[in-house]
């Protein structure tokens, strides 16, 4: 006993001496300043998804609110044990013929405190994560008010990982988008592309709601969006600033461009309704900010504020044509306009980076290199491909297995008390 | 007796009121109700999509008083109601069997 005490102690006493040394060589190549920075934007995105439960939830009719809010927030739970487990893996492992990672960073296995550029690696880590977190609860306003929940759960972990961890790599993880010198600064391809066309797919294959085109369906409590779209502009800072990976000049160029673009989509989206309907509204100054956010998310890296304003207007006012004209024309479903805003929004972006782009040896068709443009073209164009089929595929096999759709009786009743048994508003 | 039942603006509710207090009236119900007549809506536009809204916001006054006091009571809210644009609303006037005041059980004019 005595002598299992001494080794034991003896033992300690070694650790005592080496760790140090491990935790300071781990420490090495990391800067505090990138570090702390690199935190605060983590939690910034982290509060982007809250955001979006709240534009949404105000965005449809009070009796499914709850179930709208719970589709975002839910992601909080799952997509963080899909990507702790498998999905930073897929995303960020080593390459598996420029189209996935492989499983080596499995269960963060080798995912410690070692500088990743200039941050700890697990910071890094949890950085994307919100990412991964987030593009999912944007798809959520195309099906809500009537989607069945577990069904909903099934689709979600499959669209993680069957769409944004492959589309991830591609263009983040060392995948071709990547070597081909697609230009994605904060995710317009990974993040708004892939949400927005999945989820104009998943308004088609689940079918209108009851009533569309003769009930009055409109948002129920547009405070909460106002709330919502503040929550999402504020986190979009990390968002995009964040991007930078590290407390530079970038970084504050990139929070520049993203308030002017932001600014811009905000008056050119009230400009238009405005003159169309003879009123501005608060709804569409909250949607235009979301606009300017999502077609500034891919460019802000790599265009001036003066880009940044022009990407802005035209945002504004294409989305609010999307989903005002288009959107009726078509006669789709997508209910809270994910395709309207993210999809156009994004595709918007992502072009308009291969025309104002003035990064050095990247420059955009207007500073005299096409060949940029094309690239951006073939980086929208693979991921509208992937995520049109995959989710088609996995509404499908998801569809295979349980009912997509409440019935008819609970949607009339409303998914908060069918899907949840609560209400949102008891008196 | 007679239930006069008036449905008028929302914001002339206050006049009526004022106007019955000094016409010595000072039983009333009030409820917010909904409805159409010959005012036309107007539009709601939520991300670009129109919505005609037809049912207009009002205020239901009643008041039930006996026989003789009607008239004079009609002409009290017609004078606090009236704009002469459409959508000043009506009033209705009916008979009413009979009234019971629940805390003493006397009926008929004196219950009201």
């Amino acid at each position: 006993m005595k002598n299992r005490l001494g080794v034991v102690t003896l033992f300690a006493l070694i650790m005592i001496f080496i760790f140090p040394m491990f935790a300071w060589a781990a420490e090495e190549g990391i800067d505090t300043g990138d570090t702390a920075w690199i935190i605060i934007s983590t939690a910034l995105v982290f509060l982007m998804v809250p955001g979006i439960a709240l534009f949404y939830g105000g965005m449809v009719r009070q009796k499914n609110v709850l179930n709208t809010m719970m589709m975002s927030f839910i992601c909080l739970g799952v997509i963080t044990i899909q990507w702790v487990i498998y999905g930073y893996s897929l995303a960020f492992g080593s390459d598996i013929g420029k189209f996935i990672g492989d499983l080596s960073y499995f269960a963060l296995n080798g995912v410690g405190l070692e500088p990743s550029g200039t941050i700890p690696h697990q910071l890094f880590m949890v950085f994307q994560m919100m990412f991964a977190i987030l593009t999912p609860a944007l798809i959520t306003g195309a099906i809500v008010e009537r989607m069945r929940f577990p069904a909903y759960l099934l689709f979600l972990v499959l669209w993680a990982t069957l769409v944004y961890d492959p589309i991830c790599h591609w263009v983040w993880g060392g995948g071709w988008l990547m070597e081909l010198g697609a230009l994605d600064f904060a995710g317009g391809t990974v993040v708004h592309i892939s949400s927005g066309v999945s989820a104009l797919v998943a308004a088609l294959v689940l079918g209108k709601r009851k009533g569309y085109g003769t009930e009055r369906l409109v948002p129920h409590n547009i405070p909460y969006v106002v709330i919502g779209a503040a929550l999402l502009w504020f986190g979009w800072f990390g968002f995009n600033s964040g991007s930078a990976l590290a407390a530079n000049g970038l970084a504050a160029s990139v929070f520049v461009n993203t308030q002017v673009a932001t600014g811009a989509a905000v008056m050119s989206w009230v400009l238009a309704e405005w003159l169309r309907h003879g009123k501005p509204t608060m709804l569409g100054a909250a949607s235009g900010a979301i606009a300017g956010l999502v077609a500034i998310t891919p460019a802000c890296g790599f265009v001036t504020p003066m880009g940044s304003l022009v990407i802005g207007l035209v945002a504004g006012a294409l989305c609010y044509f999307a989903v005002s004209y288009v959107k009726v024309k078509m006669g789709y479903d997508d209910a809270l306009d994910v395709f309207g805003i993210h999809g156009v929004g994004g595709i918007w972006g992502a072009l308009a980076t291969g025309l104002f782009s003035v990064a050095e040896g990247a420059e955009g068709l207007f500073y005299g290199n096409a060949t940029q443009l094309g690239i951006q073209v073939i980086s929208v164009g693979a991921t509208i491909v992937l995520a049109c089929v995959a989710t088609f595929v996995i509404l499908k096999l998801v569809g295979a297995i349980t009912t997509l759709r409440v019935d008819d009786e609970a949607e009339a009743m409303g998914l908060d008390v069918n899907e949840h048994s609560e209400k949102a508003y008891s008196v | 007796m007679v239930k006069i039942e008036a449905i008028v603006r929302p914001g002339v509710l206050e006049d009526i009121k004022e106007g019955l207090s000094k016409h010595g009236v000072h039983g009333m119900t009030v409820s917010q109700v909904m409805g159409c007549g010959l005012q036309k809506g107007r539009k709601e536009v939520y991300r670009g999509t129109e919505y005609s809204i037809n049912l207009l916001p009002k205020v239901k006054v009643e008041i039930v008083l006996a026989d003789k006091d009607a008239d004079g009571v009609v002409e009290v809210i017609i004078k606090a109601a009236r704009t002469g644009e459409i959508g000043d609303g009506k009033i209705f006037i009916t008979k009413i069997d009979n009234v019971v005041r629940i805390r003493t059980g006397e009926k008929g004019d004196a219950a009201v």
